[in-house]
């Protein structure tokens, strides 16, 4: 006990400051960086996260190496507990810090990744007249974002939950004058917002079935069959499904919402619209897994309800095939890079949904959380490749690209790393994290897996088909090449660069990582080897993507126009993105709006209103009728007003007796 | 602590704004008048938890008793619980920030400045009622100034919203005075006599067929002054007509005295009748909530805006109320004060874009983050508020009714709960609506007459008020516990009424 107390003593001295530092650039900037603090806010938010990532790694050494386990189990950790908005007895809002193998690890992915963009951005937004605005941004989401992972209290997530949403918000309308980032960034809002709806309704079954709102507590009362609460929650049911399935479906929603999931992915790509930076951090590393945190958050209890794991698994692996299909059509370098997040999103999302638990049999949801961890790392870089690529060529467009390799050769080099490793090619981070997901899709469901396989290959020959588009290809177009001699220097300045020397360095090391040592589903290690015959045919796969890639897309030819005619109206409904947003758009506008909208403002303004001007003109008819004359109005509304209270007290004193 | 004070003081400052003339000492005297006000509200608080943590648990603090008609028992009778202190501290804020952004009201400064003085006069001695009388004076005294500050310092058909408003609320005054003078009636002391006394009241077994009959007409006289459905039809035009300091009282206080009431007067002295009506109002609720949201959707001129989702917000508050749970009443006073601020905050947000670009209408405004950044950043927070973004204070309160609401089992309050839940993603499409527009985006070419380079940022005093404003949001939505902590004690004092019903 002792021991214990130091323990948590320990982390409390210091954790919490993990987020507040972050808070504290945003209060600070938000205030000051319109002018004042403006040419230093890029030092002060790379201080700032600079701080939080040296503490954020320091805790994680010592969670992970010294002090985590007890009795070889990794134990959760809580530390500085605020009660802060208390409902009843039992059911209350509490700030609280809980340590855990993944709030840990993602602690370490957030401020990791968000110093890295921080730095990226000191050179690619340079001269932005809102600079330290956005500075001030960022820091907001990297706060929220670490409230987020390192909640200890369902309402508690949910408050950051919200708050990622809207530094997302804020991000992607940062260049505010567009109308197309105004409308992305209103998207994103408002889909994320609807699938919070069923998040929140969740929140409220789960919580007052499990009689709490905190996940410790929450896990332990519904994963013990011996508790009344379980017996509760699992035996009442509501359209004859299962409270428990209700409650995790709904929370599932909102988790598949922040996750870009089909069918509530549209926003996901036009949230490109956001500074290619912000993209990286929020739209590809952290908030977009949110949604796999929160699953794997109530993982122990996704477990016993076998239906809602059923809907997790699908919905990530119908979002995994139907993004990769749709990222081999777009041309647009960061709309490729957004589908193909959401691809590997549902790797991760049909990972927890096909895991077990307990010791090897929670294989899914180690791998998942590995694939986050390495993903994080490969998609951040891609996306500043993107970035840098971008602030060269002043085009999102793949057309406008080509050759870059002769001008861009960091660039270059960090790009295919990067696409390598996402294809799964060995020894890159994403071939370790994509074979425990393949091998544990595999050992529970044949279909998803072969689902898995086919998708891997697909993710290799879109990711490569942009790799030889940008890089290779023609030489660059004419304007880009003369620009190419003038400058030296392509690819930005010092802080553009060593991001992404960094980021490479991690997507060539993290797949080393004995993850199963750390993090697994019910905190005890194990060992996890690598399967080399199981591996065959994926990576086979991969390089066969690879290798059509370089045939239609390695030298300029008719070929990818050729093929693209022949499949004919399946190309065009991919490239139309399976016309989900026109569905989306035909319900809100044409059904919402029109159906229920105008109606109610209509209702509204004629019948509500008119009866109410019906009741007054029929009273001022009557007024006048029997005064005669119309002057002085309010004193003639008075005299009718004591006149029917008299009235009405006359009948009612009447009535009484 | 003697709470007249809170009366005295802006009658203090009316009777001084008498002896002024022209803009200038008016405006000094309103301001100091305010100021005293705000800082007399603090005082309150500070003796009040002082007494408080002292272990005074007495229901009402401060209490103060004269005779005022022996014959009909009609006392001044007043104190105040945590509910009291919380709206007198919600109106300090919104009447200083009013008078704030009043700064340069040109035509007869000084009438205008003498009839908010007296609209705080009203709302301040409401809050700290206890006898029934007083507290229907106080009620009255409130509305006629906003009659007058809709019919000569409002814009649009103004004489057509400031009739209408006047006639809707006092169509409800008549209503709240039959339900009192009713329940006044049905008192006993014993000898003979009756009282209006509400803690006296509080604790006589008024019957349950009485209360049947009077309960209707307190709660929905009080319930037009809060925008019950379908009596909220004075809120759009009056509010839109209003002076940007008139609506910020109509809506941030005048709608609060309906919710007070409700509560105070309606539901806490006939809990018999609460239950049995409790669905009636809950169903009402949720259609204000749902129907208020979407109707919003549909208005393209920012003060229709706001004032249809006060509606809708207004609707929180009535749940709440009508869901008869502690959790949910608490919900509901909380609600009050943190809409109270946040509209405040949005009429003060929209006047100062009006002024500047004298038009309200959204398509035709564009991209005035660039030209106005401190404006265009309060509307934002205004918004963010209003969609019950964590952090801000919409977001506690709306939390507290839904968790509230979902303490009562049963299908029909969880769906009503669901409904209201789904207002949410309404509000937030016609909050980003208009904000993607106005705010954000490019600048209008059809404003050419106004060209860009004439709007001018906030002035100190605009600054000034929607900082206190902003300020009061962001503490109740950073740390609502102190509110909480606040009104435990009243609300606890009125669910033991209710509960002994249930019982």
């Amino acid at each position: 006990m002792e021991k214990q107390r130091v323990r948590l003593m320990n982390y409390a001295s210091y954790i919490a400051l993990i987020p507040l530092v972050p808070l504290a650039t945003f209060v600070l900037l938000g205030l000051f960086g319109k002018k004042t603090l403006k040419p230093l806010a890029g030092i002060i938010g790379c201080t700032a996260l600079f701080i939080s990532t040296a503490l954020a790694v320091y805790a994680a050494y010592h969670y992970f190496f010294t002090d985590g386990k007890t009795n070889g189990v990794y134990q959760a950790v809580f530390v500085n507990k605020v009660h802060w908005l208390q409902f009843s007895p039992s059911l209350s809002i509490d700030m609280e810090i809980m340590l855990d193998p993944i709030s840990v690890m993602m602690l370490v992915v957030v401020t990791f990744v968000s110093l890295m963009v921080h730095i990226f951005s000191l050179g690619y937004m340079k001269g932005e007249e809102r600079f330290g605005t956005y500075f001030s941004f960022l820091s907001l989401f990297t706060f929220s974002m670490l409230g987020l992972v390192m909640s200890a209290n369902i309402f508690q997530i949910y408050i950051f939950w919200e708050l990622v949403g809207l530094s997302s918000y804020l991000l992607i309308g940062f260049y505010y004058n567009k109308p197309a980032a105004v409308a992305a960034s209103k998207k994103a809002f408002i889909v994320t917002r609807f699938a919070d709806l069923g998040f929140l309704i969740g929140i409220l079954i789960l919580g007052f079935q499990a009689d709490s709102f905190d996940f410790h507590t929450i896990i332990q009362r519904l994963t013990d069959v011996n508790s009344p609460q379980l017996i509760g929650i699992a035996t009442a049911s509501f359209l004859d499904i299962s409270l428990l399935t209700w409650a995790l479906t709904l929370i599932f929603i909102g988790g598949a919402g922040k996750s870009a999931m089909f069918p509530l992915h549209i926003w996901l790509p036009d949230a490109m619209e956001g500074p290619t930076p912000v993209s990286a951090l929020i739209h590809a590393a952290t908030m977009v897994v949110a949604g796999v945190f929160l699953v794997a958050r109530l993982f122990p209890v996704f477990y016993i309800n076998e239906a809602a794991l059923v809907v997790v698994t699908w919905v990530g692996a119908i979002s995994a095939f139907l993004a990769a299909i749709i990222a081999c059509t777009q041309t647009d370098i960061k709309r490729v890079l957004a589908y193909s997040t959401m691809s590997q999103i549902g790797y991760m999302m049909f990972a927890l949904g096909v895991s077990g638990y307990g010791g090897e049999n929670g294989l899914g949801y180690t791998a998942s959380m590995f694939h986050l961890f390495t993903h994080a790392f490969f998609k951040s870089l891609l996306f500043l490749c993107a970035g840098a690529i971008i602030h060269y060529v002043h085009s999102n467009d793949i057309k406008d690209m080509g050759g870059l390799r002769k001008y861009m050769p960091l660039t270059h080099l960090a790009f295919l790393i990067a696409c390598l490793a996402i294809a799964g090619i060995p020894p890159f981070a994403g071939f370790f994290s994509k074979e425990e997901i393949l091998l544990a899709a595999s050992q529970s469901n044949s279909a998803i897996y072969y689902i898995a396989l086919i998708t891997s290959g697909i993710t290799a020959f879109y990711m490569f088909r942009l790799y030889f588009s940008v890089f290779w290809k023609a030489s660059p177009p004419a304007p880009l090449q003369r620009r190419g001699e003038e400058e030296n220097h392509a690819e930005g300045s010092f802080s553009m660069k060593l991001p992404l020397v960094l980021l490479t360095i991690g997507t060539v090391g993290a797949g080393f990582i004995p993850f199963s040592q750390f993090i697994s589903a019910d905190g005890k290690s194990f060992a996890s080897e690598l399967h080399p015959g199981f591996s065959v045919l994926p990576v086979a796969l991969a390089l066969l993507g690879i290798f059509f890639a370089w045939n239609l897309y390695f030298r300029p030819s008719e070929k990818p126009g050729k093929m693209a005619a022949s499949l004919g109206s399946l190309y065009r409904l991919a490239y139309k993105k399976f016309y989900i947003d026109e569905l989306y758009l035909f319900i809100t506008k044409k059904i919402i709006f029109n159906l229920v909208g105008r109606p109610a403002a209509w209702l509204d303004k004629n019948i509500v209103d008119g009866t109410m001007n019906g009741i007054a003109w029929t009273t001022g008819r009557i007024s006048t009728a029997i005064k005669g004359i119309q002057s002085g109005r309010v004193q003639n509304y008075a005299l009718w007003f004591f006149a029917g209270i008299i009235g009405l007290l006359l009948v009612l004193k009447f009535w009484m007796k | 602590m003697n709470l007249s004070l809170l009366v005295i003081l802006p009658f203090a400052t009316a009777i001084a704004l008498l002896f002024t003339k022209g803009l200038k000492p008016a405006r000094t005297i309103s301001l100091t008048g305010a100021a005293a006000q705000l800082i007399l509200g603090f005082v309150l608080l500070y003796f009040y938890l002082q007494e408080r943590n002292a272990g005074n648990t007495a229901p009402m603090l401060f209490e103060d008793d004269y005779t005022w008609y022996a014959p009909l028992n009609i006392h001044y009778y007043i104190g105040v619980d945590g509910i009291s202190i919380a709206m007198i501290l919600l109106t300090a804020f919104v009447v200083i920030s009013g008078v704030l952004v009043s700064w340069h009201v040109q035509k007869w400064s000084r009438d205008f400045f003498l009839l908010l003085a007296i609209l705080s006069a009203g709302a301040y001695g409401f809050f700290i009622s206890l006898d029934l009388f007083t507290l229907f004076f106080f009620l009255e005294l409130a509305v006629i100034p906003k009659f007058l500050l809709i019919g000569i310092w409002g814009s649009g058909k103004k004489e057509y919203s400031a009739m209408r408003l006047a006639l809707m609320l006092m169509a409800g005054s008549a209503l709240i005075f039959v339900g009192l003078v009713g329940l006044y009636l049905n008192t006993d002391m014993g000898n003979g006599q009756h009282t209006f006394n509400i803690m006296q009241i509080s604790q006589m077994n008024i019957s349950e067929s009485v209360q049947k009959i009077f309960f209707p007409f307190a709660f929905i006289g009080f319930g037009i002054f809060t925008a019950l459905f379908p009596f909220h039809t004075w809120v759009p035009d009056g509010h839109s007509s209003a002076p940007t300091a008139a609506s910020m009282f109509l809506a941030g206080i005048s709608m609060k005295l309906g919710g007070y009431g409700c509560l105070r007067v309606a539901t806490f002295l006939m809990p018999d009748a609460a239950q049995h009506y409790s669905w009636i109002i809950i169903v009402l609720a949720c259609i204000a909530i749902l129907y208020g949201a979407f109707a919003t959707m549909m208005q393209t001129d920012l003060k229709y805006i706001n004032a249809y989702s006060s509606v809708s917000h207004c609707g929180f508050v009535l749940l709440g109320i009508g869901m008869l749970t502690q959790t949910a009443i608490l919900g509901a006073v909380m609600q009050m004060v943190s809409h109270g601020l946040m509209t405040a905050l949005f009429f003060a947000g929209i006047g100062m874009i009006y002024d500047r670009t004298h038009t309200r209408q959204v398509a035709q405004l564009g991209g005035l983050l660039k030209a106005m950044p401190f404006i265009s950043t309060i509307f934002v927070i205004a918004g963010l508020c209003s969609l019950g973004l964590p952090g801000l204070s919409g977001f506690a309160a709306e939390m507290t009714v839904f968790v509230g609401s979902w303490q009562n089992a049963g299908s029909f309050y969880r769906i009503a709960t669901i409904i209201a839940c789904a207002s949410i993603v309404v509000t937030s499409v016609y909050i980003l609506r208009a904000t993607g527009k106005a705010i954000m985006g490019p600048l209008p070419i059809a404003t050419g007459d106004v060209p860009s380079v004439t709007l001018t940022d906030a002035k100190w005093n605009e600054k000034l008020a929607a900082g206190l404003l902003v300020l009061g949001i962001v503490a109740i939505g950073v740390a609502p516990f102190w509110l909480t902590n606040l009104l435990t004690s009243g609300t606890e004092m009125i669910m033991q009424k209710i509960a002994a019903v249930v019982k």
